[in-house]
């Protein structure tokens, strides 16, 4: 089946090559009966760099799994490259990934293996290119993000900031066409987090490539991105540009763009009157 | 531990749980031992898990042989010798080590040493997203990270166990013969003449395969269904080590009996 | 850790592993012939040996000799003929005689030579003519309670 139905995919790809990379089509997922997304309806342009926010627990990572292929929606259809991600197999997905790249929160760079071998991993898996060009390879993605002197080290001997560099390397190893970012800034120092936010931005104007972050930190968001998507509760309840979110007349997304401390999510955790709590009805 | 409920309820709870563990973890062995060929493709990458799991594992194997053979050796000479027949000291060093006290403790051993490394190991990897970063990049975890460490655990156990006996036959010899001075010929007699290749010797590394087998599954398993936190890698940690060790028991009583009836 | 140190030392692990488990089929399983200097076969038959193994100690006046090399049991004659490896250094004459002796009252069996008088000496191959077979303890009891049975007899 798929010998035969692949060729004509690839040739209708180059015909009419789709505007959008990722199109997502009234798409909900739910752990069990918890429903995590709910009608979620997205749309991203090739080249562009788009910023999906929401508070913890808005099912923004979600969102990205779906995208990558990790989990599957229960409904809706989910397109990444002309393919319909929720109808792909396991080597399907496989094949996809190796077109996208993803920065995990923390790095996730692999402890046992130094930062050279990090960043060579993927060409060793998944090429059979000699040694030698695998070392120009290398050492040309880690002078991309100014670490290739720290090539000997181990992740251990690396700051958050540096961990995370690498990881955009490793990430980029084999010039993916789709980049995801899952929180890039958490944790960081505020020159570590203008190094990734500049980083984020001159690697796909480099790579042509399309990028996904999702993010609650608000300004860096808003400095890289071109388009941003707002989620709350598994639904969405905002979109527009960075310029639009700044000028939002959304209380909801006001709260969040300026950290608002009471707005429309709460700051008093549900709970018995303060009177009933401190006994003084009695 | 965790509190546990106690209800009739709570016990159906807990059955129908780890019933489906179990269901989970039969399936993660089979795609474990389906997904080798990365292994045999690159046996570069079960070599440096057997560094790991065997030859870290050397130095508490052949001390503890030597020591409980030197145990046996001192125990064995003061229960025989009330009976005249300290020659057979021999035999019965060399029967406890090759056909129990080999395959048994060597497992305990390797699972509180390998084991719960391999469990902390792939749980960290876990907890960090090191292994979602391996599947992102298209490269199946199992395959890369579970199946290498597999098969080093199938094939260290059966040396290690070989080791330790060996090793504890010496430590026996060297108290029985060099120290207390029971006859070498005897002692080297009897026992060849009690031991039997097939029945004794080959009995005791098909324990040792097995519980290879049963060490590195549940260390293996438990570090991939670790909950992706401190507390749950060390929890899956502990589990590891009081589980095998259990299983470990279990299984040589089980083999024992088996293995009796042909006898 | 450099490649070639890891793989070195798996290498050692696996050959040390290899060689535990040669060492438990040979010398604890016993899968060998070994024979310790240069040795010269003698035989001796024995009506019973009782409970004498293979690889036993031949000793002579206390000294360990030899050892059993293998034990037969004769078709025609119906009696154990047992091959024994004596170390080359010890000589015999013709009329030595062997007998299968225990050390302590339940210890292990061991064959005892006893040297006679001849000038000319055992070859190698050759069968010692006079044994002595194993004391089987039933038999001693029973000869024991014949005789005492026979002592009061008389007394009546």
């Amino acid at each position: 089946m798929r010998s035969i139905s692949q060729p004509f995919r690839r040739t209708r790809n180059f015909a009419v090559p789709n505007k959008n990379i990722i199109e997502i089509k009234d798409v909900s997922f739910a752990y069990g009966t918890r429903p995590i997304l709910t009608g979620i309806d997205m749309a991203i342009p090739r080249g562009s760099t788009v910023a999906i926010m929401g508070i913890s627990g808005s099912g923004k990572t979600t969102l990205l799994r779906l995208i990558a292929g990790v989990i599957k929606a229960t409904r809706g259809e989910v397109w990444v490259d002309g393919e319909l991600v929720n109808r792909l197999d396991t080597a399907g997905i496989y094949q996809l990934r190796r077109r996208m790249g993803m920065m995990f929160q923390f790095g996730a760079l692999f402890t046992d293996l130094s930062v050279y071998d990090n960043v060579a991993f993927q060409m060793r898996e998944h090429t059979d290119l000699p040694e030698a060009m695998i070392r120009d390879l290398v050492l040309m993605k880690l002078h991309a993000v100014g670490l290739r002197g720290a090539q000997k080290l181990m992740p251990s001997e690396l700051s958050g900031g540096m961990a995370r560099r690498v990881a955009l390397a490793r990430a980029i190893a084999l010039d993916p066409m789709l980049m995801l970012y899952d929180e890039p800034f958490t944790g960081l120092d505020p020159i570590a987090m203008g190094t990734i936010t500049n980083l984020i931005k001159e690697l796909n104007a480099a790579l042509g490539a399309t990028s996904i972050v999702v993010t609650h930190d608000v300004e860096e968001a808003l400095n890289v991105v071109d388009y941003v998507y707002y989620l709350a509760d598994g639904k969405m309840v905002g979109h527009g540009t960075p310029d639009e979110i700044r000028h939002t007349q959304d209380a909801l997304l006001h709260q969040f763009v300026y950290g608002e401390m009471d707005g429309p999510v709460g700051y008093q955790y549900p709970a018995r009157t303060l009177a009933q709590d401190m006994r003084l009805s009695a | 531990m965790e509190h546990r409920d106690l209800s009739v309820r709570g016990v159906g709870a807990w059955t129908v749980d780890n019933v489906l563990r179990l269901g989970y973890a039969a399936r993660f062995i089979a795609r474990t031992i389906a997904a080798s060929g990365t292994s045999l493709a690159r046996p570069r990458l079960v070599i440096r898990e057997l560094y790991y799991t065997g030859v870290l594992s050397l130095i508490i194997i052949l001390v503890s042989g030597l020591f409980v053979g030197m145990v046996l050796g001192f125990q064995g000479y003061h229960t025989l010798q009330t009976y005249g027949s300290e020659s057979a000291l021999g035999v019965l060093v060399a029967l406890s080590l090759v056909r129990e006290l080999g395959p048994v403790v060597s497992a305990l051993l390797f699972a509180s040493r390998a084991g719960s490394a391999m469990t902390a190991e792939i749980g960290l990897m876990k907890a960090t997203e090191q292994l979602s970063a391996m599947e992102m990049m298209a490269v199946d975890p199992i395959a890369r990270v579970v199946a290498p460490r597999f098969w080093a655990g199938f094939i260290s156990m059966p040396l290690l166990a070989a080791m330790f006996s060996a090793m504890g036959v010496f430590g026996g010899y060297l108290v029985g013969v060099v120290l207390i001075g029971v006859d070498e010929g005897s002692f080297w007699s009897q026992m060849q003449s009690a031991v039997d290749f097939r029945n004794d010797i080959v009995n005791g590394i098909i324990k040792s395969v097995v519980f290879g087998f049963a060490v590195t599954w549940i260390a293996l398993f438990e570090g991939y269904d670790a909950p992706p936190t401190a507390e749950g890698v060390s929890g899956a940690t502990t589990r590891t080590v009081v589980t095998s060790s259990l299983a470990i028991l279990a299984l040589d009583f089980l083999l024992t009996a088996l293995m009796f009836q042909g006898v | 850790m450099q490649r070639a140190t890891l793989d070195l030392w798996v290498g050692i692990f696996v050959i040390a592993g290899i060689a535990a488990l040669l060492v438990l089929a040979l010398k604890v399983g016993g899968m060998s012939g070994i024979g310790v200097g240069d040795t010269y076969l003698l035989v001796a038959q024995f009506d019973n040996i009782g409970g004498l193994k293979t690889r036993a100690p031949v000793k002579s006046a206390g000294v360990v000799v030899g050892r059993v090399a293998s034990i037969q049991f004769d078709n025609e004659r119906f009696v154990a003929s047992v091959t024994m490896n004596i170390g080359k250094d010890y000589k015999f004459p013709k009329d030595t005689s062997a007998s299968i002796l225990t050390s302590g009252l339940l210890g292990e069996q061991y064959i005892g030579l006893e040297g006679g008088g001849d000038t000319a000496n055992l070859s190698a191959g050759e069968r010692i003519k006079q044994t002595q077979s194993a004391v089987v303890l039933e038999r001693l009891i029973g000869q024991f309670l014949y005789s005492k049975a026979a002592e009061g007899g008389d007394k009546k």
